[in-house]
């Protein structure tokens, strides 16, 4: 028997209508398929999403954390790039 | 048989086939391959177990003697129990236990549309609730026989004889018995002659997906119905009710 592992899979969920999807955790899967029924049996068993994505792990391009400085420090300044000079009204949820 | 009566052999039934399947797969806690498989497994057992309480919770209201769910499951014998001699198949290999859910559970969610629209509301209220899980377990189990079928030449071999093993156990789900008839003329339940070339065409295209050869035609194991079980079921009986039989009444 193959001692080899499954690949890994990144899993994303939607908890409601009209939110974004959020990282979850990851699963190990054979394929694509078993990768989306892993993750319905992983991570919503307590009804905590309508939607799943999945994503193999090695296929996520991501930051080097060697280049952080280059990728992220020069925002850091740059106070008028956020938009804290409005007043943001009660109403509006989930901004 | 009063419809009371019907109602209440009939879902006694219903509950002995999730309850015994869902005691199958608690054993192969703590067994599976790999976590998420483990989790799946688990979940579903849990699923069945939940299907049973609430079938045997109804059949004691129409019974009306006062007895509970846990009356049903834990303070009956061998002999009251009705469920498929599928069902309480011992696990085998994940290959075995795979292939008993494929049958099964092709056969359960035919059976559970049809009571859906039978005229008990009890039975009809609980199917629509269990078909939904049963149909995603069905979904779970027949890729699993795919993967195992059209797998390796070793897996591809071990689920054909896992096919070959179980497939005796399958004749009596179509087989009517009085009950059947009589849930099938008074309350416009489920008729098994329909519900098994449905079941045929379902499983041989899953079959034929997971490039195994489906069983010729033979000699059938039955007695499920009548409560007359094969020699597995006493020991799968005697651990689960073991707590309740040993000290009576004891609850947490």
């Amino acid at each position: 028997m193959s001692e080899q592992q499954w690949p890994l899979y990144e899993v994303f969920i939607r908890s409601r209508s009209g939110l974004s999807h959020r990282h979850a955790g990851s699963v190990h899967a054979a394929d694509d398929e078993m990768a989306l029924t892993n993750a319905r049996d992983t991570y919503t068993r307590r009804s905590e999403g309508v939607s799943i994505w999945v994503v193999r792990s090695d296929r996520i391009v991501a930051s080097d954390p060697a280049e952080t400085a280059a990728f992220f420090e020069p925002a850091e300044d740059k106070i008028y790039r956020h938009p804290t000079f409005y007043e943001i009204p009660d109403e509006v949820e989930n901004l | 048989m009063s419809g009371k009566q019907l109602s209440a052999a009939y879902a006694t039934r219903l509950g002995d086939n999730a309850l015994v399947l869902g005691q199958r797969m608690i054993e192969l806690v703590a067994a599976s391959p790999e976590l998420e498989e483990e989790l799946a497994n688990a979940n579903f057992s849990l699923d069945y177990i939940g299907q049973a309480r609430m079938f045997y919770t109804y059949a004691g209201d129409c019974e009306g003697n006062g007895r509970t769910e846990d009356d049903l499951a834990f303070q009956r014998p061998e002999h009251e129990y009705s469920n498929l001699l599928l069902v309480e198949q011992p696990n085998g290999h994940f290959g075995d236990s795979t292939v008993r859910s494929v049958l099964f559970e092709s056969w359960y969610v035919l059976l559970l549309d049809a009571l859906t629209r039978c005229d008990d509301a009890g039975i009809a209220e609980i199917a629509a609730r269990a078909i939904k899980e049963v149909r995603y377990h069905l979904r779970h189990s027949s890729r699993w026989l795919v993967r195992l079928g059209d797998g390796t030449e070793e897996s591809h071999a071990r689920v054909q004889a896992s096919l070959d093993d179980l497939w005796r156990y399958t004749g009596e789900m179509f087989s009517a018995d009085a009950l059947d008839e009589a849930m099938l003329k008074e309350c416009r339940g489920p008729d098994l002659a329909v519900v098994e070339a449905q079941w045929r065409e379902n499983v041989a295209a899953i079959v034929a997906e997971a490039t195994l050869d489906l069983p010729g035609d033979q000699w059938m194991a039955s007695g499920g119905k009548q409560g007359q079980h094969t020699e597995h079921f006493g020991y799968l009986l005697a651990e689960m009710q073991y707590l309740q039989r040993t000290y009576p009444g004891a609850e947490w």
